[in-house]
């Protein structure tokens, strides 16, 4: 019972750190139909960028406020030099080239940074544990994470449906030339937007940053699950990937964590650990295929 | 296709053809090899065009049936030395190492894996058709890590070649002629492909699939059927691929190689089987190029990718048609 407490917030401290990616993703393809898939990259600009800060002796707030920064930074520079020329092109155009833009990211980082990974570490006030049930510890940086990411969820909810940008942004999405008639600058809200989605993608690698190894090549990984959320959830809503990316963090982590034991009963332990290894690995890509073949647009189709 | 085009293809092809005396004589035996590894993802980009540019279906999982054609040709080739029966079998089916007869077997599994994938796959359009092939890639991928029987995470070595009747397939030579005729012929028959009433199907279910239907035809078992067909394709290298190296592992099904591919055919140009070619031939040299050159190659192959994308529309095969119908 204890164990499965624990399993479920892992769980949803996973969702949350998705969240945080896959909501900025979700907004670029449903905004600006662009597939990005150097999304990933803003991530691992936060979690460098944030790393090397803590390294130098910085305080832990002022590395998240230069990550975040950075992580936007990059975001307006690739929007403004390079995707802003792909909006009305083919998705596979767009596949191409962020594709390329991955390689220049992964290759600059090693430049920099070189090729072992980097550890980043936590605060002292940050790495306690607090009693989630008496004599049940648990690390608070993992609720922090959780609570980060429900505040974002809100802050976003606010910004989309109850704020003047958030209506032009919806505008946008829905008729780009009626908004630019009216007087709206359209590309500079576009801009705006990519940045706000690197912006967050940044935040999920500063959080991320201490719980995982720092590394160039570390957005892909995560990327492939990001897609997984927002395709699970319907392109383009917000509410799709915050559903979907509880769905796909409590999956994983609890598939991983209870299906060795499941499975001991059915064979010999040495094959059921094979088989729920392979098994617990594969649990969001069979959720992505049902959900898919019940609803082929995700839960939420915008 | 204009004239200056064709002279161009067949001058390709005459290198090729000439290569292994060349890398011989200049020394180079390596080169030898490394194009061998080119054709061989070439035909795996050339199936892949056949779904990806006359079809629309952008599949980001192309790379699961290159990883069952080899796996097919590693662990038929494992019973084969090992002279035991395959999954337990009666009757004694064991492994083999023919290599047609492996080819074929190969296809065969890719087709039935394919059809029943593609039965939930096509069901979904667009970016949820790229994440569904994905989903079922990786799915192949974390089956063949957990499968200890032959080598989890490590792979399975190949203990030799396939045998060919007449050919020494060990010899690295007579492999490449052997390859480089897997492609001219897979080039030439997808060419035929796309070209026959199929094929017109196939690219009318593209370009306007309710005028497909109107007429009657049913475009999604068309759609399956092209589906198959790439996948053959795809086993038919990854049989090659397993030969090659004499070695397999999981990385053979990574979603790193399936974006490869893709990037390969859009590199090279959509839709003209050529560009195919073009794309992996491009996209596999300046890799070695540049690589030896400097260790941070990537940092210039990124850029020029995005280069292309955006000067070059039609992918580096169309740039070639352009200035060949400007200068004509």
């Amino acid at each position: 019972m204890l164990l499965l407490i624990e399993q479920v917030l892992n769980g949803l401290q996973l969702g949350f750190m998705l969240f945080l990616l896959s909501a900025g993703l979700t907004l670029v393809f449903g905004v600006m139909n662009l597939i990005n898939l150097a999304h990933g990259s803003f991530y691992m600009v936060g979690a460098y960028v944030a790393a090397t800060m803590i390294q130098h002796g910085s305080g832990f707030a002022l590395a998240l406020l230069v990550a975040l920064a950075a992580a936007a930074l990059c975001g307006l520079l690739v929007e403004v030099l390079v995707l802003r020329h792909l909006y009305h092109r083919d998705h596979l155009d767009q596949v191409l080239a962020t594709f390329g833009l991955i390689l220049f990211f992964n290759e600059s980082t090693r430049m920099i940074w070189g090729r072992q990974p980097l550890f980043m570490q936590l605060p002292e006030f940050l790495s306690a544990s607090v009693e989630i049930l008496p004599g049940v510890p648990y690390p608070l940086y993992r609720l922090v994470i959780i609570g980060v990411g429900l505040l974002v969820a809100v802050g976003l909810y606010l910004l989309i449906s109850h704020s003047r940008v958030g209506m032009r942004i919806r505008a946008g999405a829905s008729n780009r030339d009626m908004i630019a008639a009216l007087g709206v600058n359209i590309r500079w809200l576009y801009s705006l937007v990519f940045a706000l989605g690197a912006l967050l993608a940044g935040f999920a690698g500063v959080m991320a940053a201490p719980l995982y190894a720092v590394e160039s090549g570390m957005g892909e990984s995560i990327l492939i699950l990001t897609f997984v959320v927002i395709v699970i959830g319907g392109i383009g809503s917000v509410k799709g990937a915050l559903l979907g990316a509880l769905l796909v963090g409590l999956v994983d982590t609890l598939g991983r964590a209870f299906l060795p034991q499941l499975l001991q009963g059915l064979f010999d332990s040495s094959s059921a650990n094979s088989v729920a290894a392979s098994l617990s690995s594969m649990g969001i890509y069979l959720l992505m295929v049902l959900v898919l073949a019940i609803r082929p647009r995700g839960l939420f189709p915008a | 296709m204009s004239r200056r085009v064709m002279w161009i293809l067949a001058g390709g092809g005459l290198l090729l053809l000439a290569l292994p005396w060349l890398a011989q004589a200049m020394d180079e035996s390596y080169l030898t090899t490394t194009v061998t590894r080119v054709m061989i993802l070439a035909i795996a980009a050339v199936s892949l065009d056949l779904i990806v540019g006359y079809g629309a279906m952008v599949s980001f999982g192309h790379a699961a049936f290159f990883g069952l054609g080899a796996y097919v040709a590693a662990i038929l080739s494992h019973h084969f030395h090992l002279g035991d029966a395959l999954l337990g079998l009666p009757y004694g089916i064991g492994g083999s190492n023919e290599l047609l007869l492996v080819m074929l077997l190969a296809m065969l599994v890719a087709a039935v894996v394919a059809a029943l994938t593609g039965l939930i796959s096509l069901r979904t359009q667009g970016i949820h058709f790229i994440m569904i092939t994905l989903a079922f890639a990786q799915m192949l991928f974390y089956l063949f890590v957990s499968l200890d029987v032959y080598g989890g995470e490590d792979g399975l070595v190949m203990s030799g070649r396939n045998h060919l009747p007449g050919i020494d397939t060990a010899d690295d030579n007579q492999f490449y002629y052997v390859c480089l005729l897997a492609l001219l012929l897979y080039v030439f028959l997808a060419r035929r492909l796309v070209n026959s009433p199929f094929g017109r199907v196939i690219r009318g279910s593209k370009s306007n699939p309710r005028r497909m239907q109107a007429l009657g035809y049913q475009t999604y078992w068309y759609r399956l059927v092209a589906y198959v067909i790439a996948a053959t394709g795809a086993a038919l290298a990854g049989v090659l691929m397993a030969n090659m190296n004499e070695f397999v592992d999981p990385g053979l099904f990574s979603w790193q190689l399936s974006g490869e591919l893709l990037v390969m055919v859009i590199l090279g140009g959509l839709g003209t089987i050529y560009g195919a070619v073009i794309g992996a031939s491009v996209f596999l040299l300046l890799e070695i190029l540049l690589s030896a050159y400097t260790e941070h190659w990537m940092f210039f192959l990124g850029p020029f990718l995005v280069l292309v994308v955006i000067y070059a529309r039609h992918g580096l095969f169309g740039l070639l048609q352009n200035r060949a119908r400007r200068n004509d």
